[in-house]
């Protein structure tokens, strides 16, 4: 009966409810989203740098793992002491560069990675195969838009451009063998791979043993930590970066986002708490009358206050449950322009749907729901009736 | 036709045994606006037997309503003693108050309040439901109270449906749910023509005849009239009887 007296109660102003709910949906998608980004980067970086099962990255000190512009020296050497360590499963090379493919009367340039065809983790194969040999490449979809190549095509390869002399201080023909998708790409980045040892000839002679990263599989998930410590005691000038590691530097530089959506979630928080308390005092003023004929009847205090804060949770529930819609829309929109960030990889999702972040979103609504029902509540339902009932008379 | 015998399975939940349904000793109650304090009722005693109807009339602001209250439960009284089937009610806490007028008063107000989102059937089951009855007791229960008052053909109709007599006889029939030891009323007619206002006093008489006591206070000469018992009172006390 409780449950019948609270939803008729909302009916009886079905426009009043509809715009209250409303307002709680936009309060609950901004909650929502708020959530998702407050974890959802962190987690998505996490999935993204685990994607390839690669536990450890060796970078030049001071640079993310997917920053392909910084050179470690030295990378046979490098190599031959990481495959002393018997932890260490697979060590993929990789290093960073930029080529010209001149077209026609224009010439294109794109990013190209130097790496190991057989245990690479910085791209997928859509079509085609890997590079294995070496003059054997491999483009994105960008890249093979802008340079209007196909699967088979050969294609002349140039780098160190010169802008002064006009020249290039490498180049060779390379026949493009695969479309592949980069993990690590920004949005719109034109991007290739090839042989490691290829990249390194057409960068120059002062390059030719050059990487700018190294991915490490580890054999247990328990020796990452040691074996990180290990690699920065034997190679000097680099970082060891594991994903925990990788998280924390995450963790650090995104630190302003997490902020903002703390304080943006608060704030649709404390909003939709506001916006269900006025609709539910306003309604309870209403009903004063109504409500002490109740009391008077024999209608607990307890029952009273049950009533109103059904009314006020079912008007937040109703409205989280549409505010999950539009707050995954509004989520999926917002992350398609963040994307586009310069410098981070497309494949980060700053608003990750997990359904513990629709859980914490829902929960905090349904506690501010029943928050707001309260005082609402207790007040009606600590009226003196016989005084009420004679103002209500007299009114 | 539906009698009260059919519906007044009284469960009335009775306390020390006593030949009155109400016993008014003594009573009293004040009311403070700001130093100043308002004597509303002074000293009324007086006795209301099993099946009783009594009629309790005086001009504005006599005190008619403030005894009502007190009667009712919804007040406590600043001074002496209620009794309703023994049970000591002036001095009773909410939740004690509140269970028993659910169990033993019946309230009738000038203005209906019926719960306006409600249809008539679901007026009368609201006391039931608080006191724990269950669905098909109910239905079955409100339906024999709706023949009663003459309006069993209106059971899903919502008050604003309803005329003002209909309203105030399914608030009748709401007030007799669960077996009331007393009706009380508070200007029951008020709000309605003569002819509808007619309705509820012969609706009273009835009930009467078959063994509801009833309070009214009214303004109201013939329904003053039809009751068994006059009390007239001015300025807080009992004058007349």
């Amino acid at each position: 009966m409780r449950f019948a007296l609270a939803w008729s109660s909302l009916r009886r102003h079905t426009t009043r409810t509809l715009l209250a709910t409303l307002g709680v949906a936009v309060a609950a998608a901004m909650l929502l989203d708020m959530v998702m980004m407050s974890t959802g980067m962190r987690e998505s970086f996490r999935e993204l740098l685990l994607s390839r099962g690669f536990q450890l990255r060796l970078a030049p000190k001071g640079t993310l793992p997917f920053d392909t512009d910084a050179t470690i020296k030295n990378t046979s050497g490098i190599l031959t002491i990481l495959r002393t360590n018997p932890a260490i499963t697979t060590v993929s090379p990789v290093l960073g560069g930029t080529i010209q493919i001149p077209r026609g009367n224009r010439v294109v340039t794109s990013s190209a990675l130097g790496i190991n065809p057989l245990v690479q983790g910085d791209y997928e194969l859509l079509a085609g195969k890997d590079p294995l040999a070496d003059d054997a490449i491999v483009g994105n979809d960008d890249f093979l838009k802008a340079t209007g190549a196909r699967i088979g095509d050969t294609l002349d390869i140039a780098s160190g451009y010169d802008p002064e002399l006009r020249t290039y201080a490498a180049s060779r023909k390379m026949v493009l063998t695969g479309r592949v998708r980069f993990l690590y790409g920004a949005a719109d980045q034109l991007a290739t791979a090839m042989r490691l040892g290829t990249l390194q000839q057409l960068s120059g002679t002062e390059h030719a043993n050059d990487a700018s990263l190294f991915m490490i599989r580890i054999r247990n998930d328990s020796e990452v930590e040691g074996v990180r410590r290990w690699t920065e005691r034997m190679i000097p000038g680099v970082s060891g970066i594991s994903t925990a590691t990788a998280l924390v530097q995450v963790d650090q530089r995104l630190s302003y986002f997490r902020q903002l959506a703390v304080i943006l979630g608060s704030v649709s928080l404390f909003v939709g708490f506001l916006l269900v308390t006025t609709l539910v005092t306003v309604s309870v003023n209403e009903r004063i009358g109504e409500i002490t004929v109740m009391r008077a009847l024999g209608v607990s205090r307890s029952h009273i206050v049950q009533q109103i804060v059904m009314e006020a949770t079912a008007l937040m529930i109703t409205g989280s449950i549409a505010g999950l819609g539009l707050g995954l829309a509004t989520g999926h929109y917002l992350n398609a322009i963040l994307s586009s960030f310069p410098g981070l990889p497309v494949a980060i999702n700053f608003f990750l749907f997990q359904p513990s972040s629709a859980w914490t979103a829902l929960g905090l609504l349904a506690l501010s729901g029943i928050a707001a029902g309260v005082y609402p509540s207790f007040r009606a339902a600590s009226l003196p009736i016989a005084t009420t009932l004679r103002q209500d008379a007299i009114a | 036709m539906t009698t009260i015998e059919d519906v007044h399975r009284s469960d009335v939940r009775r306390g020390t045994p006593s030949a009155a349904v109400v016993e008014a000793r003594n009573l009293g109650r004040d009311y403070k606006f700001g130093e100043e304090s308002i004597h509303a009722l002074k000293g009324v005693t007086f006795d209301v037997g099993e099946k009783d109807y009594v009629a309790v009339v005086g001009p504005s602001g006599c005190g008619k309503s403030t005894l009502l209250n007190l009667l009712g439960v919804v007040d406590s009284p600043s001074q002496g003693t209620v009794r309703i089937r023994g049970h000591d009610v002036g001095s009773m806490r909410d939740r004690e108050a509140t269970s028993f007028r659910l169990h033993n008063i019946g309230f009738v107000f000038q203005r209906f309040y019926l719960m306006p989102t409600l249809s008539a059937l679901e007026n009368i089951e609201l006391p039931m439901a608080e006191a724990g009855k269950k669905k098909g007791e109910r239905v079955a229960r409100g339906r024999e109270l709706l023949a009663y008052v003459g309006l069993g053909h209106r059971e899903r109709h919502r008050p604003s449906q309803l005329s003002g007599g209909e309203q105030q006889r399914v608030a009748i029939a709401r007030a007799l749910a669960n077996n009331p030891a007393i009706l009380l009323a508070d200007e029951p007619t008020g709000e309605l023509d003569a002819k509808t206002g007619g309705e509820v006093i012969s609706l009273f008489e009835r009930l009467n005849g078959d063994g509801t006591t009833i309070i009214v206070v009214t303004h109201d000469e013939v329904l003053a009239r039809a009751a068994h018992r006059r009390i007239h009172m001015r300025d807080g006390s009992i004058v007349d009887e």
